[in-house]
């Protein structure tokens, strides 16, 4: 058993980085997140394991650093929250269209705009359907417990590694600033920088004696070309749909009703299921766990198995219910619920609104 | 096996480290914990609270609504809280500077004279484990041995010399709760 820690979500995310053999975090602080900053600064990684951190002088060159680190086979990861990562968007358009792995982490807050610093979940379509310009996903994982902070930085780099592209830690507010117990991983090393010539023929780091001048670039002017590049993205994308959707399900065997959710909104939802079943109406959770790719498989097969609605909860006006609403085609009542504004649902709302939209709706 | 709490006070009053010393308490004898502040723009003297869970199963949701146990210790935190007490629950709080008293018939209700007794013994800041001696003698849910374990965890090593001044209060805590209704 590895060690264990009351943390809080970001202090997890924070030594998770460390423990994971990352190279290097760049990052701007900005609540609810700056706890990742701080504590990395007071861990002293440096000193562990030979790892960079660096606050830089706004967002926009934490990514561009994460930008030039990724693209030579180092392992780079930066955090913020929600109006931050809007200035990341430009950055992370071409970091995709250059296929660097990069791991970034949202610690999402009420907005739009610098709205407020309480908890939310209102950037899902920023996250799930692209927030620069052109063609291009992240992979994006939610966590919805202390514990999940710390095991998806590891699992975010080997996916970012696997596919060669961004993947975006989803979390919010209350996840951050909570303290769970949480156990955490051994030390994974860094990787040397023999290794990472040796592992990532694509890294720009030296052009190898004989061998072929490496490139690493999102810009095409050559339309056919480029619409090859495209091509090539897009059967990426069909690819990690096929083999990285990923959810829990709690208590869905017998259930009538599902409440789909993720991050807090799921924790929430966790309650509002036992105040259901003590009330004898059966329902249960779909916990997503990938957001994109999105569970649509899942979400037909629970309809087939005769599932009379969905109730998507998430702190937002309704962005991750769309996607349910796509899977199910019509065929069940599908509903949202969500508070707005960092003000978060509690269990009771939760099992309300079930009953009033869903069952009695 | 799974308990409830919301602490609420003052910011300043040692509320969220009352709420961690807690939660690291029952890290130490395996169970599930979970501590969740509400965070904000707050700060000294603005109020405080924050919901602790312990349970020996994987705890659902952090934020709540509904609690087993309030721990009440200014009168915003009171008028915010009461009500939101589990019927059959446990109201405990400090009577100092509380000027409506708790009127729910339906919990069971104690009261410890906490901020007297620290500065009856010299300490503003040991206020919050005479709090939590008090809750410990209500609901013994955690060894104090594992209280002490939590705190040489959680505290800086240079802290580590105040440990015996927090024990003697949880004990000052312990002997100090009155019981002002039962169910």
């Amino acid at each position: 058993m590895g060690e264990l820690r009351l943390m809080k979500g970001n202090e997890a995310l924070a030594e998770a980085i460390i423990r994971a053999g990352a190279d290097g975090y760049f990052g701007y602080p900005i609540t609810p997140q700056s706890e990742v900053i701080e504590y990395l600064t007071a861990a002293k990684p440096q000193d562990r394991t030979g790892m960079v951190v660096l606050q830089a002088e706004s967002e926009v060159a934490s990514i561009n650093m994460l930008y030039g680190g990724g693209a030579t086979g180092k392992k780079v990861v930066t955090s913020s929250s929600s109006p931050g990562i809007s200035l990341m968007q430009e950055g992370l358009s071409y970091i995709a269209g250059a296929e660097i792995p990069i791991v970034i982490a949202n610690v999402v807050r009420g907005g739009p705009g610098l709205g407020d610093i309480q908890p939310a979940q209102s950037d899902y379509f920023q996250s799930t359907k692209g927030g620069g310009h052109g063609d291009y996903r992240l992979l994006v994982l939610a966590p919805s417990s202390v514990q999940e902070m710390s095991d998806f930085v590891p699992l975010s780099f080997d996916l970012a590694f696997k596919y060669r592209m961004p993947v975006m830690i989803l979390s919010d507010g209350a996840i951050g600033q909570m303290m769970e117990k949480v156990e955490l991983f051994d030390q994974i090393p860094r990787l040397t920088d023999q290794e990472v010539k040796d592992k990532y023929p694509w890294a720009t780091n030296g052009k190898p004696k004989g061998g072929e001048r490496r490139v690493i670039t999102s810009l095409d002017l050559d339309p056919a070309k480029l619409e090859q590049h495209n091509y090539h993205l897009q059967e990426k994308y069909r690819t990690i749909e096929q083999n990285e959707v990923r959810y829990e399900q709690i208590m869905c065997d017998d259930a009538d009703y599902i409440l789909v959710a993720y991050g807090s909104s799921a924790r929430i939802s966790q309650k509002s299921i036992q105040l259901l079943r003590a009330k004898g109406i059966k329902v249960g959770l779909l916990r997503l766990i990938t957001l994109w790719p999105f569970p649509t498989m899942k979400i037909q097969e629970l309809v087939q198995k005769g599932i009379k609605g969905f109730l998507a909860v998430e702190m937002s006006a309704g962005q991750m219910v769309e996607d349910v609403r796509l899977a199910v085609e019509g065929k069940v009542k599908v509903a949202h619920y969500g508070r707005l504004g960092g003000v978060i649902h509690s269990p009771e709302e939760v099992a309300e609104a079930l009953e009033q939209k869903i069952i009695g709706g | 096996m799974t308990e409830e709490i919301i602490i609420a006070g003052f910011g300043g009053q040692g509320v969220l480290s009352m709420g961690k010393i807690l939660a690291y308490s029952g890290i130490m004898q395996d169970q599930e914990v979970s501590w969740m502040p509400s965070y904000g723009p707050e700060m000294r003297g603005g109020t405080a609270n924050v919901t602790v869970i312990l349970s020996d199963e994987r705890i659902s949701s952090p934020i709540l609504r509904a609690y087993d146990t309030a721990i009440i210790l200014n009168q915003q935190s009171m008028d915010k809280f009461e009500h939101t007490i589990k019927p059959g629950g446990t109201l405990l709080y400090d009577p100092n500077g509380i000027s409506h008293h708790p009127t729910r018939k339906d919990i069971n209700i104690f009261r410890v004279e906490a901020a007297k007794k620290a500065s009856e013994m010299g300490s503003g800041k040991i206020f919050n484990m005479i709090v939590l001696g008090a809750y410990l003698q209500i609901k013994p849910l955690v060894k104090i041995e594992n209280v002490v374990k939590g705190l040489r965890k959680s505290l800086p090593e240079r802290h580590h010399k105040l440990i015996p001044l927090n024990e003697d209060a949880i004990h000052v805590g312990m002997k100090n709760v009155e019981s002002m209704q039962s169910i």
